[in-house]
């Protein structure tokens, strides 16, 4: 948890704001890390912490315009996290304190995922057929934007619309 | 899917859509100022003898006290759309401070056979009723406005936006109000405005989750 690391988190997702998916898909794997220290060690029961890391991950997504490229980075990451937290809580019927000082400690150890089935998956499922193989193909299988585009024979516009239009429904869907 | 699959489809769509928040945010607030002013003139209209009043401090004291709840609760508003921005929560004391230290000086000027007559006035069912109806238009945009933000207090978001909205209302409805004395103000304007705060609130609580 250092400056260095602040300063880095920012030059990323500032360079991802303005369309670097590699500095994007960089500055998201830092926050996974991040989030998943945090879910493993506090989360025990009913709640799978994966499924944290990625509302997480969805929900900064979705809300990424929120943060002002002059903030620091970290307060606005936490603050989603611990939303998030709470929120996958109260969905379940149940009520949780998340002290924001303990987080802060804790996100300074990153850990690696385990794997296990996800909301997230649900919801894409639940995706009607174009987004979907569209989602899967970026997503799963690893294809670029270019060759989904050949693959699926749509415009690679059509393809970026047809992504953005999907993952806001499975944000919306995970919830 | 895991959560590297994931992280490759959210970057496929990285770049940013859509008009900044603080675009929104400022955007929404002049429309809300609007409608409460269309609403104000189509329902009640400035006070006949406004070029009077408007040489009375007393008149004037209650743009003074609306402006500065207006203001602070529009700073603590926008700062509420971010998550993790500070809010200055502080500086919304300043209009009830102000409200409680002209009322302080109400008492001494007045004779007490008067506070009564002062503190109830001639309209207070008319402020209680039109404040909210001004405000009722502004609320929404504002709220509306805050779904495109991350508010993670969604109950202490829509607060600040029933006391905003009323804040923006008081300021019109007080053009209209010919009940200047503080007294008045402090109870009833406050009355309408704790009204719309509670509204905001349980909307919040409802419609700013994400």
């Amino acid at each position: 948890m250092t400056e260095a690391e602040e300063t880095e988190l920012a030059r990323l997702l500032r360079a991802a704001l303005g369309g670097d998916e590699k500095a994007y898909a960089a500055f998201l794997s830092r926050v996974a890390a991040l989030v998943r220290g945090f879910a493993r060690r506090r989360i025990e029961h009913g709640v799978e912490p994966e499924d944290i890391v990625q509302e997480t991950l969805l929900a900064i997504h979705t809300k990424r315009h929120t943060w002002r490229s002059d903030a620091p980075v970290r307060p606005w990451i936490f603050a989603i996290a611990r939303y998030k937290v709470i929120d996958a809580f109260r969905r379940r019927g149940r009520h949780i304190e998340v002290d924001i000082e303990n987080f802060a400690d804790t996100l300074a150890e990153p850990e690696r995922e385990s794997a296990s089935p996800r909301e997230v998956e649900r919801a894409l499922e639940r995706l009607p057929s174009g987004q979907r193989q569209v989602v899967s193909s970026i997503s799963v299988e690893g294809r670029s934007i270019a060759e989904t585009a050949r693959a699926l024979g749509m415009s690679e516009t059509a393809v970026r619309v047809a992504l953005h239009r999907g993952l806001a429904a499975i944000a919306r869907g995970s919830n | 899917m895991d959560t590297e699959s994931l992280i490759r489809g959210l970057a496929g769509d990285a770049k940013q859509a859509g008009p900044r928040l603080s675009a929104v945010l400022a955007g929404a607030l002049a429309v809300a100022v609007a409608v409460a002013g269309l609403a104000f003139f189509a329902m009640l209209g400035p006070r006949p003898d406004i070029a009077l009043a408007a040489e009375t401090p007393r008149f004037l004291f209650k743009f003074v006290v609306t402006l500065a709840l207006a203001l602070t609760a529009a700073g603590a508003f926008s700062a509420l759309a971010r998550p993790g921005a500070p809010v200055a929560w502080r500086l919304l004391a300043a209009a009830p401070l102000l409200v409680l230290a002209a009322v302080a000086v109400e008492l001494l000027l007045v004779p007490q056979d008067q506070w009564e007559a002062r503190w109830i006035g001639a309209n207070a069912a008319q402020c209680l009723t039109f404040i909210p109806l001004i405000a009722l238009g502004p609320l929404a945009i504002l709220l509306w406005a805050m779904r495109r933000g991350a508010p993670t207090r969604p109950r202490a978001a829509g607060a600040l936006a029933g006391l905003l909205a009323g804040g923006i209302a008081a300021t019109f409805y007080a053009a209209h109000c010919a009940d200047d004395s503080p007294l008045f103000v402090a109870t009833w304007y406050t009355l309408a405005i704790v009204l719309l705060t509670a509204v905001g609130a349980t909307a919040g609580a409802r419609l700013l989750r994400w």
